[in-house]
């Protein structure tokens, strides 16, 4: 039997579909960036042993790194309401985004703070930094820098992980999916172009992180060092002038 | 009207729990030979081979499990193949865990130290017996921590089975969660039971991992 496919009604529904993958691409903006913002903030605590803090944090990743994500989900949308927290099925999709992709983070980064050389620490305190200047001028990105690779991955793997926001009736790419196969009923055409755009989707933001980490992390590497290097020929050229 | 107490609500779960590590443990199995079979496939040096994981390892890697598993729910009876909620969850989880599990075990593979292989070469082993006694042995060393880490994700995957119907731990959830109008309690205990099957998977990965560490 050969199945005869028919993309015209991605093509009669293209409204719908576009406005699934601007809500992905919301999810992933706000989640991208409020995850890792949230998973420096506990990483930071973890590995200054903030007191109470470092405990908290260190439990919440635990749990969150071992349960899935469409039980968070289910737990912020249909569990919270009863303790009194009313949330937006958008909201809820946020929310459990960020909480999702700050947990892995802040182990990704962590480790990366734990690979900057204890000297680093050392030289910024003899120069008067208190811990968290330090943290933040002389640590962090260097941190970053080593861990941008697989921070990128979680990323890319968090935005995927989105397509099960459509279970809570959040109108992301894969609600657009389920909307267009229920009017149309071809299933399959709906689910493959779905597929073909979030295969879109990773591939580009795999790629503007790559840019992103190479502006906001190599280039200011590269640019200290040609600096310095300039300095010692500026500071050679005054011996021998 | 039947009183469903909170013993009730987790002994049900629990029951239901045995489906989630029913699945995962045919989806890992499975996963270890497909993933196996994309590994030679990766690292043969051939180009058809080789071209044909990478589309595979990319194409389940950059899109979601979720439409993974619509494809194969509603596409594979397109192609005249019934399937049930229990054959497309179980080809979908293979095939996701297959994928993974190839591109954590080629990083592993080139991990060995290429001096192996070339000192293999010196000593006139073919292909498959460098691959056989030089290589694997060493490759399998450094891939079991990162494996038994990842066997924490096909536990979490399997939830995703909920959604086409397949009755485990979390579809359990959802159901009791209907029926009681207690979905603070029900999904705190499913996630809780989720812990419960991955936390130990997670720390024996770290162990693992910190043991191997010290032994290198």
């Amino acid at each position: 039997m050969a199945y005869q496919f028919d993309f015209t009604p991605i093509l009669t529904y293209s409204d719908v579909l576009l406005r699934g993958v601007v809500l992905t691409v919301e999810l992933i903006l706000v989640g991208g960036i409020f995850g890792v913002l949230l998973g420096i903030l506990c990483a930071w605590a973890r590995s200054e042993r903030i007191p109470v803090a470092a405990g908290i944090v260190a439990a919440y990743v635990e749990l969150i790194r071992n349960t899935p994500f469409i039980v968070q989900l289910f737990f912020i949308f249909f569990g919270l309401p009863a303790a009194g927290v009313r949330l937006g099925e958008v909201e809820a999709a946020m929310i459990a985004m960020v909480v999702n992709l700050g947990a892995y983070s802040a182990e990704i980064i962590r480790a990366g703070i734990q690979a900057v050389p204890k000297g680093q620490w050392e030289a910024a305190a003899s120069l008067g930094m208190t811990r968290a200047e330090c943290f933040r001028h002389v640590v962090l990105v260097p941190a970053l820098r080593k861990i941008w690779p697989a921070l990128s991955s979680q990323i890319v793997i968090v935005m995927l992980g989105s397509s099960v926001c459509s279970q809570i009736a959040a109108e992301e790419l894969s609600f657009a999916a389920n909307f267009i196969q229920s009017r149309s009923f071809r299933a399959f055409e709906a689910y493959l172009a779905a597929t073909a755009i979030y295969l879109g989707l990773a591939i580009l933001t795999r790629m503007i992180l790559r840019r992103l980490g190479d502006r906001l992390l190599y280039r200011a590497a590269r640019h200290a060092a040609l600096s310095a290097g300039r300095a010692v020929a500026v500071g050679g050229g005054a011996v021998h002038g | 009207m039947v009183e469903f107490g909170t013993l009730d609500i987790l002994r049900n779960l629990i029951d239901a729990a045995l489906w989630t590590v029913v699945l995962s443990v045919i989806a890992f199995a499975g996963g270890a030979l497909v993933g196996l079979v994309a590994l030679f496939a990766l690292v043969s040096g051939r180009r058809l081979p080789v071209m044909l994981a990478r589309g595979y390892v990319e194409a389940f890697q950059g899109t979601p499990l979720l439409m993974q598993l619509f494809l194969i729910f509603f596409g594979l009876p397109l192609a005249g193949i019934e399937v049930s909620a229990w054959t497309a969850a179980i080809v979908s989880l293979v095939l996701f865990t297959g994928a993974f599990l190839a591109e954590i075990w080629r990083g592993c593979v080139e991990a060995v130290p290429k001096g192996q292989s070339e000192a293999a070469q010196a000593l006139a082993m073919s292909y498959v017996e460098r691959m056989r006694w030089v290589i694997l042995p060493q490759a399998m060393r450094i891939a079991v921590p990162p494996t038994v880490g990842f066997s924490v994700q096909v536990v979490k995957g399997t939830a995703l089975t909920s959604i086409i119907g397949f009755v485990e731990l979390a579809k359990a959830g959802t159901m009791i969660a209907n029926a009681t109008f207690e979905p603070f309690t029900v999904y705190g205990f499913v996630a809780l039971i989720y812990f419960a099957l991955c936390y130990p998977l997670s720390f024996a990965a770290r162990r693992l991992e910190r043991r191997l560490h010290v032994a290198r």
